[in-house]
């Protein structure tokens, strides 16, 4: 079960010289963007953007394949859902039907049809580079820090730090028991019924989440031992100090991001319409 | 954030959502419609927040939500992300009402926790999940109705099921509250 999973590569680039919190404001700022818009000029626009930052990173294609193959089939599924249950979107949203060809009943093909989903999927294409690259070259006890950074309190940055500090262990101990439970016996496949996989599944559950409540106990102790939480700030080990290149990188996505809403939002539609 | 935020709490959030994360990422099962799976993760979100309260529910269900879908897709889907917020939350408040420490979740908790459990989720994957979908990604309502009411239906069923027996488990583990009594 050689399953990966997203996690941080160490190399040199400009991308990973930015301050964690850097990139967090911009991660932040980018999804919201590419969210709040439908507006494919500025989509288009973001596409661009995001390839540009992506080759800036050094990041090699082949090293994120497995997710980025996960994430087209996602988007494949997701485009025939929307289609399948609501052909029509694109004429209601965009007020006017240019038929291509009809396929049966309510189900034709319109290029208003093909440009929504054009738009849906794009937005995908907006985000994920982005996002991909922020886990990527984001160190996990420096997204803690830049968490705390952008005002979340420090205690609840600690808890996503020991998320992410304690996923690996706790992949482990998951696929330890997975194994052991095969071996005796219990079987997880599509050869079980239903109800019994039910059943089969709780006898991994109960150890992962058994063995996880000592976990909890253990560090929590040793937390209370260093005194956790006596006073109100903390200083962060891996917390680095903005750099030129980080204000800049600041400045340009605050003044982006007011653009596209700005741009999005002033005939008071999401929505571009070129069919108008 | 309240100051009642214990230390324990705060770890619990933490390595809660990393077990989300893994049981979201690995353990699912397919029900053998398409795209549809029962969830494991929410039973375990269902059964830590009864255990840690609503703060840590709510918060478990966000952290590990926004961290199973970036790890897993590198973007978050925040309708949904939302109601695992909402679902453990709400769950949560049902810390207040059973004693589990105590060692009691007999007949009458495990039907208050299972009505419980499926007027959240119903609310949760069938009202919130579709609404937020419509008004942040403008996506067709008829199709986002039926995804939260499969959803509702897989997840009711998996914390009906899984949570049940895991409480009930956790509530033989724990020594029962009455066993001693003070001497005079």
């Amino acid at each position: 079960m050689a399953v990966k999973m997203l996690g941080y590569f160490e190399r040199s680039s400009v991308i990973h010289q930015l301050s964690g919190f850097t990139k967090l404001v911009i991660f932040l700022l980018w999804s919201s963007a590419a969210m709040l818009t439908y507006d494919t000029r500025i989509l288009i626009i973001l596409f661009i953007l995001s390839m540009i930052i992506f080759k800036l990173s050094k990041v090699q294609l082949k090293e994120i394949r497995y997710v980025l193959m996960l994430i087209l089939f996602f988007l494949l599924l997701n485009n025939i859902a929307i289609y399948l249950f609501s052909p029509q979107e694109g004429v209601k949203i965009y007020g006017s039907s240019h038929e291509l060809f009809s396929i049966y009943g309510r189900y034709n093909l319109t290029l208003e049809q093909l440009f929504y989903q054009f738009n849906v999927t794009l937005k995908y294409f907006v985000v994920t580079p982005v996002a991909l690259l922020f886990i990527i070259t984001t160190h996990p006890s420096e997204f803690a820090a830049s968490l705390n950074k952008i005002g979340i309190s420090y205690k609840i940055s600690i808890a996503v730090s020991l998320a992410l500090r304690y996923l690996p262990d706790i992949q482990r101990d998951f696929r330890t028991i997975s194994q052991v439970q095969q071996a005796r016996g219990v079987d997880f496949s599509k050869n079980e019924k239903i109800t019994k996989r039910l059943k089969n599944v709780v006898s991994i559950m109960m150890p992962l989440i058994f063995s996880s409540l000592d976990r909890i106990d253990t560090i929590s102790q040793a937390m209370e031992l260093r005194s956790f939480g006596k006073h109100k700030k903390r200083t962060w080990y891996s917390e680095r100090p903005l750099s030129k290149l980080d204000w800049y990188s600041l400045l340009i996505s605050i003044f982006l991001f007011i653009v596209i809403i700005i741009v999005t939002f002033h005939d008071g539609s999401r929505f571009y319409n070129p069919f108008n | 954030m309240k100051k009642s935020l214990s230390i324990k709490t705060i770890v619990a959030i933490g390595i809660g959502s990393a077990v989300y994360v893994i049981l979201g990422r690995f353990l699912t099962i397919p029900t053998g419609i398409p795209n549809t799976n029962i969830e494991t993760a929410i039973a375990f979100l269902a059964f830590i927040a009864v255990l840690f309260g609503p703060i840590a529910g709510g918060l478990i269900g966000l952290i590990g939500h926004a961290l199973k879908d970036i790890l897993m897709w590198g973007s978050i889907w925040w309708s949904w992300v939302f109601v695992s917020l909402f679902i453990g939350f709400a769950i949560g408040f049902y810390a207040y009402k059973v004693k589990l420490e105590d060692g009691v979740f007999g007949k009458k908790e495990i039907i208050s926790f299972n009505l419980v459990q499926i007027i959240v989720q119903i609310i949760g994957w069938g009202v919130l999940a579709p609404t937020l979908d419509i008004s942040i990604y403008a996506e067709p309502a008829n199709k986002v109705f039926t995804q939260g009411l499969v959803a509702a239906l897989t997840n009711i069923i998996s914390v009906g099921v899984i949570s049940t027996i895991l409480l009930i488990s956790y509530a033989k583990t724990q020594s029962k509250g009455s066993s001693l009594t003070k001497e005079d």
